[in-house]
């Protein structure tokens, strides 16, 4: 290669980004107010690195795919807990986007709320908060999510933790009480709970749970359809589900990761999670309590805070499905999905390092 | 089952402005620029001046070094400037400028019909080397290298190229289907000097009638024809390899340590025309075409015809041309002007008009994977990207193997935050050559 050539892809460091975006540059060089202007400038031609052709997927689309995928779950939660949920998501999700749209502005960045992440953010920390909260929680819950969580990081792409999770951990250990009060739910057997079966589980029992709902099929149809309580968009399995499927039937998450966490899930709360020894727990319940379908399919499916390669999501989702069961089986509280997750993006760095994808021409074959 | 499903990409093919057009015959270009380096290795000299009367098929620069090529005159007419002039890939080269006379004469002594099948594997390939052939699917490596392994490597198979995954090329599917009969004969030619009798042709399956003519023609000669899965970057040499052969070539090896030398197809028309009728390397067919063409065609041009005349053949721009590529939209190089000439390994001129040119501004990389599963040398283009951006190239090159990267573009096609991977990927190239460490 030349000289010129070399000039052009090796510049100084401080000024290699400049370099890269040189076509970008041109563009934004010329005045977009004037359009006539505009046409007459046309004369140049972009130089840029191949290559030359670009699919049209993009992060606000990504984004918007799963915001979209939320939406059945969230508009059954509205009609199930009422006003109150509506109340809640709104607050978390526009919230969400205001504080973004203020970091940005604070830090003199590109603002950029219209890429849906913001929202996507804010709302599903809404959906992990009981119906009832005041609206200063989620918030709250948005302040510490966008602006602790992801915007002190560095924004988009450079945040450690999943930023809706760090958001409902801070509430859980600020406001316990608040977190933690369910709105009383008249259950298909008539009786008059304010405890989500997970809770009813931590404290009673599972013959407990089963006597609550009426019998063992009214347990599962409530836990499957939704009718139960719950934070606000985790109760509805079947929508949720829907939605995670829709997700990687576009390839936007990977389904390695649902399957193995709900599935190591299941395998370890049927194996320990009974009273009568050893494979005498219910798996069915366990996977469909809590909110581990709204976290394996739409939490530990995050891209920035889960591992990039397929190997290391599947470690990733065991690990996030093995401290699950930890905390509800042995810990103090009695849903683990939040802390799991957060505790496994800790180690997201760490996977990276060490599980790298199948390189070619340095394997067996060949 | 957890390992790569595949790799690649599946972009617009935009082949079907010029897949059904035939391959039109050049008018005559009043003026060729010649650079000395049109080819992997060392730039030839020029063994004429300025003012020099030279024919077409004359050596206008000789190849020196061990690794270079040959160039000769693809006009007749004269030397009016040995100068460095815009060269598509380097930027500036020297180049030898001539001007028509109109006559289009042949040099004397180049015109010979041969009986290929009397000449011995050395003859051959001196033949070769003289013509100044050159792998002309992009790569430009020079052919009588490629084709004399070193004594004591052995060569099993013969992979003759017609993948053509780059989209809106159709030179090469045009070439198998005008040029069927010296495509066989060079693949013959070929066999010979190799000794191989193991050969296949592999072609994208988007291509299915040049598939079952070249079939046709092969029945017989031993030659195998195979549809190969459309897929960008199918046509680069380590992924057809692997696709037909089931082989990977090692990291930092050719495809001859495993025993397979791959050839374009359009290098096989090239050496059939040098044997058998002694024409050297003057002309070759390219796709022009793009959305700010008027009417895309594919061209047999003289080499060192300019863009602007090969682009005013297909009825010049119907929109100003936003971007103009040598090669293909994944892998082909931006051009400044259109005063640059068509080289050897110049397969198309793309000009694409403003809408066609769909790069947005860049973000910060969100992890979603896609280029991990894109790439198809099993890389990881995140990392690279966010290593260039750093310029960490030690640790770029030691842990994430940077130099197994062929540039082939399709992590930057998929990333939905737009940055420019292959970007960062050749700045840190370029950085490390610098420090003198691989």
């Amino acid at each position: 290669m030349s000289d010129d050539i070399q000039k052009e892809v090796a510049p100084e460091e401080a000024v290699q980004k400049e370099a890269v975006k040189k076509a970008a540059a041109k563009k934004e060089a010329v005045p977009k107010e004037d359009a006539a202007n505009e046409v007459e400038t046309l004369d140049y031609m972009i130089v840029s690195s191949s290559p030359h052709l670009f699919d049209d997927n993009s992060i606000k689309k990504i984004m918007w795919t799963v915001n979209l995928t939320l939406a059945p779950a969230v508009i059954f939660s509205i009609y199930y807990f009422g006003l109150q949920a509506l109340i809640t998501l709104l607050a978390g999700s526009l919230s969400a986007v205001a504080f973004e749209a203020a970091s940005q502005k604070i830090m003199k960045k590109k603002i950029t709320i219209d890429d849906g992440s913001a929202f996507l953010c804010g709302l599903l920390l809404a959906m992990c908060l009981p119906p009832a909260v005041p609206i200063f929680v989620p918030i709250v819950g948005s302040f510490i999510a966008i602006v602790v969580a992801k915007h002190s990081m560095g924004g988009l792409g450079y945040n450690i933790f999943n930023p809706a999770h760090i958001g409902r951990a801070a509430l859980m250990v600020s406001w316990p009480v608040l977190m933690t009060s369910w709105t009383t739910i008249t259950t298909a057997a008539d009786v008059t709970t304010s405890a989500t079966p997970l809770n009813i589980l931590k404290l009673q029992g599972y013959e407990a749970v089963v006597n609550t709902f009426g019998s063992q099929t009214e347990l599962y149809k409530a836990l499957f359809l939704g009718l139960r309580n719950g934070s606000i968009g985790e109760t509805c399995v079947v929508l949720l589900t829907l939605g995670g499927l829709f997700l990687i039937y576009k390839r936007i998450i990977d389904w390695v990761v649902p399957v193995t966490m709900i599935g190591t899930v299941g395998v370890l709360t049927w194996m320990f999670g009974g009273t009568n020894g050893i494979l005498s727990g219910d798996p069915l319940f366990h996977m469909m309590a809590g909110g581990l379908i709204i976290g394996a399919f739409f939490m530990a499916t995050d891209m920035v805070t889960t591992p990039i390669t397929r190997k290391g999501k599947v470690i990733f989702a065991a690990g996030a499905g093995i401290i699950t069961v930890l905390i509800r089986l042995l810990g103090g509280y009695p849903e683990g999905v939040c802390y799991s997750i957060l505790l496994m993006n800790c180690v997201t760095p760490l996977i990276d390092r060490y599980i790298q994808p199948t390189l070619y021409g340095r394997g067996e074959i060949g | 089952m957890l390992g790569k499903i595949k790799w690649g990409i599946h972009p617009d093919t935009h082949k079907s402005p010029t897949e059904g057009k035939a391959i039109e015959s050049n008018e005559l270009p009043n003026r060729v620029i010649l650079p000395v380096q049109q080819h992997i290795g060392a730039p030839s000299v020029p063994i004429v001046k300025k003012g020099d009367l030279v024919k077409k098929g004359q050596l206008l620069a000789e190849a020196k070094a061990p690794v270079s090529s040959n160039v000769h005159a693809t006009i007749s007419g004269k030397v009016v400037d040995v100068s460095d002039q815009p060269h598509p890939v380097l930027g500036k080269c020297q180049a030898i400028a001539i001007e028509s006379d109109g006559a289009d004469e042949w040099a004397e002594g180049v015109l010979i019909e041969r009986d290929w099948q009397k000449l011995n594997p050395a003859e051959i390939l001196e033949i070769i080397k003289e013509a100044g052939i050159v792998g002309l699917g992009g790569a430009t490596f020079p052919t009588h290298i490629k084709l004399a392994p070193p004594s004591g490597s052995k060569v099993d198979t013969l992979i003759i190229n017609a993948a053509e995954c780059e989209p809106y090329l159709t030179a090469d599917h045009r070439i198998m289907l005008e040029y069927t009969e010296r495509v066989i004969t060079g693949i013959q030619i070929i066999q010979k000097v190799l000794g191989v009798s193991n050969v296949i042709v592999g072609i994208e399956d988007n291509k299915m009638d040049a598939v079952k003519v070249m079939a046709h023609a092969a029945a017989g000669t031993g030659i195998k024809v195979a549809a190969v899965p459309t897929r960008y970057p199918q046509g680069a040499e380590k992924t057809l390899i692997k696709t037909l052969l089931k082989r990977e070539v090692p990291s930092g090896k050719l495809p001859l340590s495993i025993g397979v030398v791959v050839q374009n197809v359009g290098t096989a028309v090239a050496i059939c025309d040098a044997v058998r009728n002694g024409i050297p390397l003057i002309e070759r067919v390219v796709t022009v075409s793009g959305g700010a063409i008027q009417e895309p065609k594919n061209l047999k041009l003289r080499i060192g015809t300019t863009f602007a005349e090969a682009i005013a053949q297909c009825g010049g721009l119907k929109s100003p041309a936003k971007k103009l590529i040598m090669g293909g939209p994944l892998m082909g190089a931006a051009q400044y002007t259109t005063d640059v000439p068509v080289i050897k390994g110049a397969s198309g001129i793309l000009a694409f008009a403003r809408e066609e040119v769909n790069d947005g501004p860049e973000s910060p990389c969100i992890r979603c994977g896609s280029c991990l599963d894109a790439c198809p040398m099993g890389l990881n283009p995140s990392m690279l990207s966010i290593l260039g951006e750093r310029s960490f190239v030690e640790e770029a090159v030691n842990e994430y193997h940077l130099f197994d990267c062929m540039e082939c573009g399709c992590c930057t096609y998929v990333c939905p935050a737009k940055r420019k991977i292959i970007h960062y990927i050749r700045y840190s190239k370029k950085m490390s050559a610098q420090k003198g460490g691989k």
